[in-house]
């Protein structure tokens, strides 16, 4: 027996190296939920390596620091002036969406919705990556030291990057959006149809679980849904590159992500997040004026001119003069809101009246109004 | 491209200082997590592999070989977050391999050194995925083309890193 072991010594170190691996690894898949199993020689491994990166992120950075704030100035002065001018864009559209944006919170303030508010981030810097294509995921030099946590978002400005899966004392372990093991839910666009996002070994990001009967085009917008719990609604993540029916009943929509993943310098992690009810700055409006206001409601009486017996009116056309003017119940009404017919209750609203074309049937006599809210 | 068979008595056989057995994977480790950031493309290169099949094939000796195979690999699966164990298995046969394949034949020129390192890089990405597959789950795609891309990419960084380590080596 000893001589058979000391003739196939180095095969029986290989049997035994590679049986002590295997089973290591069998524990680890069984504890895997937890992320806990070697953690320590992790720990150990992380702390040898990222010290020497964050040098050279460190160096590098302020080197094109220097280059780019005080050397390399070329162009500045053209960059200034079209910056001013979009800044002047901006204003501009910003008045339009200030106004959208007070009269969703006023109707979110109805609903009793609350709403999501990003109230800190922390900015940290990639300084690393796992330098597996079978892992993606980047260290950054920020960690429990600076309050970050496992499952916190980061995002770019471009959108959305991943969320944390480790966390050591100075720096952290960030898993990326197309690493196969992540999951975001997102919502499309224009059409609303929520699914999951998920990476694929080779890179890409599919959205799944969007019904194959749906009509999905390349180029809609893919936000996140708020539907994971982790990632807050409404931020980008990418927009529909491809679309394909798959093997199931369902689409597989291949998503260009915003942030450019492969590419990553600086990135921000949402540390804390709140839930609220939306403030609406105008608290003189009764919830039941603003109900009032957006409900269909039976339009006002024309005033007829008794000289003309039987005559139209421009706002409501009767097919039948003689009828009394027929009030449809809300639940009735259309769902989409009919210009051709809209009259406006509301004193301080600016809506036109339209009269509709003597050819058309019949609209309908109770109408969605069309005025802003003050 | 000749690939002679000697005996042990003829093959030269390597030893290498501390700071270098300890110091050269820990540097190739190094870069094979910071370059891709930068450089996308080198994400293709796979540093640590590289410098197994180096040592095994210079120290000659399969213990030696499956040992530094297995530590490095370990090392390298420390930073993913996948269970520790993945690239330690891979690199723990090729290192074996290797080293079993240098005792036997000369692999100290050019052409033996690309075609080892195309043949091994594709052992190396077999069990690789064998284990992942069959024991975590992990549902890995096999592409030939884009395999035998990487395997080639590789073989020829290997050339020239293996020119450069030569300078490293130490005869007994």
């Amino acid at each position: 027996m000893e001589n058979l072991l000391s003739r196939y010594r180095n095969v029986t170190i290989l049997v035994a190296v590679l049986f002590a691996q295997v089973l290591g690894l069998a524990v680890q898949v069984r504890r895997s939920p937890d992320q806990t199993s070697g953690r320590l020689i992790r720990v150990w491994a992380v702390t040898a390596i990222t010290p020497f990166e964050k040098a050279i992120v460190w160096v590098q950075s302020d080197f094109r620091g220097m280059w780019r704030n005080y050397l390399y100035l070329r162009g500045v002065r053209q960059e200034n002036r079209d910056l001013k001018d979009e800044l002047d864009r901006l204003r501009l559209e910003q008045v339009r969406l200030k106004e959208d944006a007070a009269q969703a919170r006023r109707l979110q303030a109805l609903l009793g919705f609350k709403e999501q508010f990003i109230s800190r981030t922390l900015a940290a810097q990639v300084i690393g990556s796992s330098g597996s294509s079978q892992s993606r995921t980047v260290y950054i030099d920020k960690g429990k030291n600076e309050g970050l946590d496992t499952g916190m978002p980061v995002i770019t400005s471009d959108g959305v990057v991943g969320k944390i899966w480790q966390v050591y004392s100075s720096t952290s372990q960030v898993l990326l959006l197309d690493d196969q093991s992540s999951g975001v839910g997102a919502i499309l666009e224009t059409s609303r149809l929520q699914g999951v996002l998920r990476g694929k070994p080779s890179g890409d990001v599919i959205l799944e679980k969007i019904m194959a009967d749906e009509q999905v085009q390349p180029g809609e917008k893919v936000l996140t849904s708020g539907g994971d719990q982790i990632f807050p609604k409404g931020l980008a993540i990418g927009s529909v590159m491809k679309v394909s029916r798959s093997a199931d009943s369902f689409l597989t929509i291949r998503v260009r992500p915003s942030a450019d993943l492969s590419k990553l310098e600086e990135v921000l992690v949402i540390t804390h997040r709140e839930q609220k009810a939306p403030a609406v700055s105008q608290t003189n409006m009764r919830a039941a004026d603003i109900l009032a206001m957006r409900l269909p409601s039976v339009p006002d009486k024309p005033a007829e001119d008794p000289n003309k017996p039987g005559a139209k009116t421009a706002a409501v056309a009767e097919p039948d003069a003689g009828s009394t003017p027929k009030v449809v119940p809300p639940s009735g009404a259309p769902s989409k809101p009919d210009t051709s017919s809209a009259t406006d209750r509301s004193p301080k609203s600016a809506v036109p009246v339209i009269a509709p074309p003597a050819s058309k049937p019949a609209p309908p006599t109770s109408t969605p109004n069309q005025g802003k809210p003050q | 491209m000749p690939i002679t068979y000697t005996s042990n008595d003829q093959v030269e056989v390597y030893r290498f200082g501390w700071p270098v057995a300890i110091g050269v994977p820990l540097v190739a480790i190094f870069f094979q997590a910071f370059l891709p950031l930068r450089f996308h493309f080198f994400s293709t290169f796979d540093l640590p592999f590289l410098v197994t099949v180096f040592f095994a094939v210079a120290r000659r000796n399969p213990a030696s070989g499956l040992f530094t195979g297995s530590v490095i690999g370990l090392l390298q699966d420390c930073l993913t977050h996948q269970p520790i164990g993945l690239y330690g298995i891979a690199l723990t046969v090729v290192g074996f391999g290797a080293s079993s394949l240098g005792a036997r034949i000369d692999v100290e020129n050019v052409g033996a050194r690309f075609l080892v390192t195309l043949f091994f890089y594709i052992v190396h990405e077999v069990v690789y995925f064998v284990v992942a597959r069959g024991m975590v789950g992990l549902t890995l795609e096999w592409s030939w083309p884009h395999e035998l891309g990487s395997a080639l990419a590789n073989a020829l960084l290997a050339v020239a890193l293996f020119a450069l380590l030569d300078r490293f080596k130490r005869r007994t």
